[in-house]
């Protein structure tokens, strides 16, 4: 997401980059430049102007066309109004001292709200090790309920819907009850979508919010929204006093200043962020690091939390020691296949790099999960000797490799080939990694 | 879009007196307050202010026809867009969209439309992804006494048009429409499955889907543009569906997009009722838009 922003911003900044000193028209130009930015990644333009005037204020106010680094002053500001913008410090849930905690999830049409509904009580079950549950009260959208049934199949857990109920209120009041019982830590109330202005339906959200008193409401919002974002997520605070955000549907390219907007205007925090089909695809929303992410630095730190998270140190002592003695095989090659499918698809993995917003030579490039698939079947086709001793492969080796994964010798000779170019790579970097550190391909500050 | 309505006289009353340069960025705040981009706000405006100035108009009601007509000029009013349903049957109508902006709710919408116009009428359950989905289109389809072909959730959606169009054939259907799974723009792996959709039914049908509608939410912002790039490159697109046009934003993006992709709105939905659809009237936009 905000690839958009991104790469403007670079675009932007290798403008002005070289620049040794920048004139007061260079700083008017590159406000402007901002502004345009802004603009089309959706930021509600009263909150654009506010932002304009606030950083012109400080680029002013702290003398920076004197100092000898301006660019990397100008981008200081932009980052830290970005970071204030956003919310500032990132924030978690807080759990009720008596179970069950409830969570209502509210928003339009099409958010993303039962999808997100069975993607936080994934997360919250699997991070805090919580019983959760979920009631459907969305009694309008057809096949919304059974949606619900079917999605949380994936994570365990339980649903409570009553299916010739047609009232929400009730559904919930009785659902909390029974879930009580159930001992769940946890219960996330998935409620129909529904316009700000169509006061039936917010009378319904309203009512279950007074018997139902839920600890959370989280208002959903897709990251593509547009101007309107503002208005939308202003009334339904006016209404229900909602505690956070969860922004949604972040796997599209760019854009979410929508949801920066909502953030200044209604002073609420972006608590989670949804960021793919998958139910892993949700965590919870980093401001500092979004705003990095805008300014071309990309999403470094979550690619390497999540890194972390599914690579097991232990294995990777072990491969490092591997690499160095250049003794890596097959073995260890599937099982980096695996943690990086785990990390998500291919594309997602390079989202995350710095800099690919200005990356031309990959921006057409065909991430394709599928050849992961492939390299995976035919390292699987291959007996365990050949795995551990690649060099054993010769003619009829492949032949019978290519067969069994159902790809061709060319394709058996081309894998190889880069596991060799690959083993001698990694061996070279081994060495000086983190003597020269990696050179990151933006200024520091 | 419709607050430029009621804001016109204001803004005029508000500004006429402190010279024009406030009036017009007041009004091209308000363009892009409606979510129209950047570019076409200024595209309308500085053709309109240069007009007045050249030919010193200073009266609301002239610049206000002069907005309406260059806006009218954008979205090509008097073309015809609605469906010409051809002789050759079925005609198929292929929908896509990203996720959650109404495309099997427009499907059913737009099922009823057609059915009475008289026309018999299949629908395709090809998104097998979404959990339920397959659930909603059948529910609709009893509503509407319409029959779903479907296979099981998770199976291949080109396998399922692909039934369909013989299931048409043998039925002697006129019109098949597809609903397919919602996808992101930038997943290039799903909008490649939507080619294979495309290239099942011209095979088939030994011709391209003869509609192929992209569905945008009238909440999105800029992004929609993005999205009508994406589709229509790998896909041909022949119109847009709007939907949710009863929301408090109105969709002022497609201005832009018919502007900068020259694709046309052809439907728009505006209500959770499945007759709360209607052949998108470029006239009336415009007539709402600038009263």
């Amino acid at each position: 997401m905000f690839e958009f922003l991104n790469s403007k911003f670079s675009d932007l900044f290798f403008k002005i980059k070289n620049k040794g000193k920048l004139s007061p028209k260079d700083l008017d130009d590159s406000l402007r430049e901002i502004k345009l930015v802004l603009l089309e990644a959706d930021v509600n333009f009263l909150v654009v102007k506010e932002f304009i005037e606030n950083i012109k204020k400080k680029a002013i106010g702290e003398n920076i066309l004197e100092s000898l680094t301006p660019f990397q002053q100008v981008i200081k500001i932009v980052n830290e109004e970005m970071t204030k913008m956003l919310g500032g410090a990132s924030s978690s849930i807080n759990f009720s001292q008596r179970i069950p905690t409830v969570i209502m999830l509210v928003g339009l049409q099409g958010s993303g709200k039962t999808t997100c509904s069975v993607k936080l009580a994934s997360m919250i079950k699997s991070r805090y090790s919580k019983k959760v549950s979920l009631i459907a009260a969305d009694v309008y959208r057809p096949a919304a309920i059974l949606q619900l049934i079917d999605y949380s199949k994936k994570i365990n857990c339980e649903v409570y819907h009553e299916d010739s109920n047609k009232n929400a209120v009730s559904i919930s009041i009785n659902g909390i009850n029974m879930l009580r019982k159930s001992a769940s830590d946890v219960v996330i109330i998935d409620t129909a979508g529904r316009l700000q202005i169509d006061t039936e339906m917010m009378n319904e959200v309203i009512e279950i919010k007074n018997k139902v008193k839920p600890h959370q409401i989280y208002l959903v919002v897709d990251s593509m929204s547009g101007q309107e974002a503002v208005n939308v997520a202003r009334e339904f605070n006016d209404k229900l006093e909602y505690d956070g955000v969860i922004l949604t549907k972040l796997d599209s390219d760019s854009r979410g200043g929508a949801a920066l907007s909502i953030n200044h205007v209604v002073k609420k925090p972006i608590k989670f962020a949804s960021t793919g089909e998958r139910i892993e695809d949700f965590d919870i929303f980093h401001p500092d690091r979004m705003a990095s992410r805008i300014l071309g630095m990309g999403d470094m730190l979550t690619l390497i939390e999540k890194t972390e998270k599914i690579i097991d140190e232990k294995k990777a002592k072990e491969l490092e020691e591997k690499i160095y003695k250049s003794e890596l095989n097959f073995e260890d090659f599937i099982d980096q296949l695996k943690s990086i499918k785990k990390i998500g698809s291919l594309e997602k993995v390079f989202s995350m790099l710095p800099m690919m917003g200005k990356n031309k030579a990959l921006k057409n490039v065909n991430l394709d999960d599928k050849q992961l698939d492939r390299v995976e079947a035919i390292i699987n086709s291959m007996t365990v000797q050949e795995r551990r001793n690649p060099e054993l492969i010769n003619g009829s080796r492949k032949k019978r490799i290519s067969d069994g994964s159902g790809t061709t010798v060319n394709d058996v000779n081309r894998l190889l080939k880069q596991f060799e170019s690959t083993k001698h790579m990694l061996k070279q970097f081994s060495g000086g990694f983190n003597k020269r550190g990696i050179n990151f391909p933006f200024p520091k500050f | 879009m419709f607050k430029l309505v009621n804001n016109l006289t204001y803004l005029w009353n508000k500004f006429k007196d402190r010279g024009n340069a406030e009036f017009w960025n007041s009004l091209e705040e308000e363009l892009i307050l409606n979510n129209v981009s950047v570019n076409t706000a200024d595209f309308i405006l500085s053709e309109v202010k240069e007009y007045c100035f050249k030919n010193s108009i200073n009266s609301l009601n002239e610049i206000k026809n002069l907005i309406k007509g260059k806006i009218k000029e954008i979205l090509e009013c008097g073309n015809n867009w609605d469906i010409h349903i051809n002789e050759k049957k079925p005609f198929i109508i292929l929908v896509v969209g990203v996720n959650g902006v109404g495309k099997t709710s427009s499907i059913a919408k737009l099922a009823m439309m057609l059915q009475k116009e008289g026309k018999s009428i299949l629908i395709a359950a090809a998104d097998t992804y979404r959990a339920a989905a397959i659930e909603q289109i059948q529910f609709f389809g009893e509503k509407l006494n319409i029959e779903v072909i479907h296979h099981q959730r998770n199976s291949d959606p080109g396998a399922v048009v692909y039934d369909s169009i013989d299931k048409a054939f043998a039925k002697n259907a006129d019109i098949v429409i597809i609903d397919t799974a919602g996808r992101m723009q930038t997943s290039a792996n799903l909008i490649n499955e939507l080619k294979k959709i495309k290239r099942i039914v011209n095979k088939k049908n030994s011709r391209d889907p003869d509609e192929i509608f992209l569905v945008i939410d009238s909440n999105t912002g800029q992004n929609a543009k993005s999205q009508t790039e994406v589709f229509k490159e790998a896909l041909d697109i022949t119109g847009i569906i709007l939907t949710k046009a009863d929301s408090t934003s109105k969709g002022g993006i497609v201005l832009t997009i018919k502007h900068d992709l020259n694709i046309p709105v052809r439907f728009i939905t505006y209500g959770e009722r499945i007759g709360d659809i209607s052949y998108f009237d470029p006239e009336k936009f415009v007539d709402l838009l600038v009263e």
